[in-house]
């Protein structure tokens, strides 16, 4: 006779109703990346290089429903450590991004908190000036997408988060990241029934797939969460010079693996508030240098990237269509 | 009615205190004094498990986006990475399976059979935890997964991996009494030990390790990717020099959600050039690693316990 401290289980515990060929959902469809047909990018480029900028307001009063996102206020209130500390992303480390990134010559994707364009015009002018493109990041770090959210407010929440950032930036802005990647089952269906083309909380490949909604596909991007610098970081408490190890030695990989096997996206997700501190800037700096020192890198906006992905599944097709037909 | 700690086992009563020291001396085929095997884990996690009372599989309410997504990265592009890579290194992968998989992506598993991979079980799903079983029902998942593998691979398992490392009191008993050899449950050890289940089955632990496992080293222990690659060179280093005395085992546990990430694939290639850069290293698989242990040194091995036992 043997003893457990645990509750018994529900029958229903062996029972495996998903055990399916393909996955345990209908999401998406089981693909594995080396089974797909090689892509090229512009110019004859391997590498496309994504580099996303978020910007991103953590409130002082947040709700934290029906999740507490990480980065958010933490001390009793006013937690004006945590505030200021994010907001020193948004006064200081953004700019020392811009000019790292010119410098270098990165085109930059910029996932913006759409009250940082109501609260903070002179930096919505900065960013239109330099006509980056702009993704939708919700409305801000206190607006997080999760399950048991009610279907009405989310949809309210993402028609306002990007009828307001369209209507300021006077860009078509189809691109999302929601955020801490967190979504609720309903979140692919109301993007793009809002006209999102793309969006980047899925970090379950390296290149895009079509990911199944209730209004016809949106496009999965694969913007890595393992290589972010606030998960390596300020999560993982790996040093700066880790974090830039990291990237170069994903760069190297993926260069290699798109000689054999076809175009690689390396996606490097940044935050002013954390890269952008004066000891960690030099990191960023060396990385893009080096990145950017390849020639077989294509440094492009994560729409620019997804509209050549998609131009190239459409040649694959004819070319399939012709070989067919001949 | 929950049980008080006090009337559960203090131990888990699996094996006898054995020092490392003077132990019979194991030599490995063809006077190799490390065995070195790679388990890869290829698991399968569900978005929506049902619940268990014991632990919770994602952290966050349903859809767990980041966890299930991350996790199917493996399946997507990690696995064929990790592939090329032993390839290139000639090391037979040693699988840990959830063996549900087998359904979903065939073609992973056609792929472990093209490089006679060995397979053991790692359950059925790894969001289904042991936690709760009673005796019959871990009795059914543990035979089921052992019957999926024989009609997926063509062969029983001989060894088991809890799913998500998840026990009961019976775990190593059930697996020894469906025909299972050995386990990869237990850290106690650089050695294979024999293992006392309540069938008497001749039963062993093989060393898998929990500080060289990429999830425990990265996600765990948030190690970064070239200290984890000198980590596991300086694992190396050691029992390699200790296997001169008598052999040992090291194994590096792996999952490719975490290891076959871009950026962390040169420090795990660059380990394993080093490790196969060297001369009587016994580059294996778990199975034969039990088996030759289970037919030359088991006997030897029970005999100097209880001999050290009586004192």
């Amino acid at each position: 006779m043997t003893t457990s401290p645990h509750p018994p289980l529900d029958d229903d515990y062996q029972q495996y109703p998903q055990r399916q060929y393909g996955m345990d959902h209908s999401r998406y469809e089981w693909s594995m990346l080396t089974d797909r047909k090689p892509v090229i990018w512009p110019n004859g480029k391997t590498l496309a290089v994504w580099v996303n900028v978020s910007v991103e307001h953590f409130p002082l009063n947040p709700i934290g429903k029906p999740i507490k996102l990480p980065g958010n206020m933490t001390m009793p209130y006013p937690d004006l450590r945590h505030f200021t500390l994010r907001d020193y992303g948004n006064r200081v480390g953004i700019y020392r991004f811009f000019d790292a990134l010119d410098k270098h010559g990165v085109t930059p994707t910029i996932a913006m908190n759409t009250c940082l364009v109501e609260r903070y015009p002179q930096l919505l002018d900065a960013v239109i000036a330099r006509h980056d493109e702009i993704i939708g990041h919700s409305w801000s770090m206190d607006t997080a997408h999760a399950g048991g959210m009610d279907e009405a407010i989310e949809a309210d929440l993402i028609k306002r988060s990007l009828d307001v950032l369209r209507g300021k930036t006077k860009q078509p802005v189809n691109g999302w990241l929601s955020p801490g990647k967190s979504e609720s089952a309903n979140t692919p269906d109301l993007l793009k029934a809002n006209g999102v083309d793309y969006f980047c909380d899925w970090v379950n490949d390296d290149m895009p797939y079509p990911f199944h909604t209730k209004h016809g596909d949106i496009i999965a991007m694969p913007l890595s969460t393992e290589l972010e610098d606030r998960f390596v970081v300020m999560d993982n408490f790996h040093s700066e010079q880790s974090w830039a190890e990291q990237v170069i030695d994903a760069c190297d990989f993926l260069l290699a693996e798109s000689q054999t096997q076809g175009g690689r996206i390396l996606s490097v997700s940044l935050h002013p508030w954390v890269m952008g501190q004066p000891h960690r800037i030099k990191h960023v700096e060396a990385v893009l240098q080096y990145i950017m020192s390849k020639p077989d890198v294509w440094s492009a906006s994560a729409g620019e990237i997804c509209a050549a992905w998609q131009t190239a599944q459409i040649k694959s097709e004819k070319q399939l269509n012709t070989s067919i037909g001949g | 009615m929950t049980p008080e700690p006090q009337q559960l086992k203090s131990e888990p009563g699996h094996y006898d205190y054995w020092p490392y020291r003077n132990r019979p001396k194991i030599t490995w085929p063809n006077g190799a004094r490390l065995a070195f095997w790679v388990a890869p884990n290829i698991e399968f996690y569900e978005l929506n498990p049902p619940k268990n009372p014991a632990r919770a599989p994602w952290p966050l309410p349903s859809p767990a986006v980041a966890g299930y997504s991350i996790r199917d990265y493996g399946n997507r592009v990690g696995h064929m990475r990790q592939m090329k890579l032993l390839e290139k290194y000639g090391i037979r992968g040693s699988i840990s399976l959830s063996t549900a998989l087998c359904t979903h992506h065939p073609e992973i598993i056609e792929m472990c059979r093209e490089r006679d991979w060995e397979f053991f079980s790692h359950g059925i799903y790894n969001t289904r935890y042991t936690y709760g079983m009673t005796e019959s029902q871990e009795r059914a998942m543990i035979l089921e997964s052992i019957e999926t593998i024989e009609r997926y691979a063509g062969k029983k398992p001989a060894g088991y991996l809890a799913p998500a490392l998840s026990h009961s009191e019976v775990t190593l008993d059930l697996f020894a009494e469906l025909g299972g050899i050995y386990t990869c449950d237990l850290f106690h050890d650089d050695q294979p030990t024999p293992i006392t289940v309540r069938g008497g089955q001749r039963f062993i632990s093989v060393p898998y390790s929990l500080e060289l496992n990429d999830t425990i080293a990265y996600v765990v222990n948030k190690i970064e990717p070239r200290r984890y690659g000198q980590m596991i060179k300086d694992s190396f280093d050691r029992l390699y020099a200790e296997g001169a005395t008598s052999g040992t085992v090291m194994c590096i546990p792996t999952h490719n959600y975490q290891v076959s990430c871009p950026h962390r694939m040169r420090a795990f290639e660059e380990a394993l050039e080093y490790i196969t850069g060297h001369s009587d290293v016994w580059a294996t698989t778990g199975r034969k690693i039990a088996d030759y242990y289970l037919a030359n040194y088991y006997d030897a091995a029970m005999a100097d316990i209880a001999s050290k036992g009586k004192r």
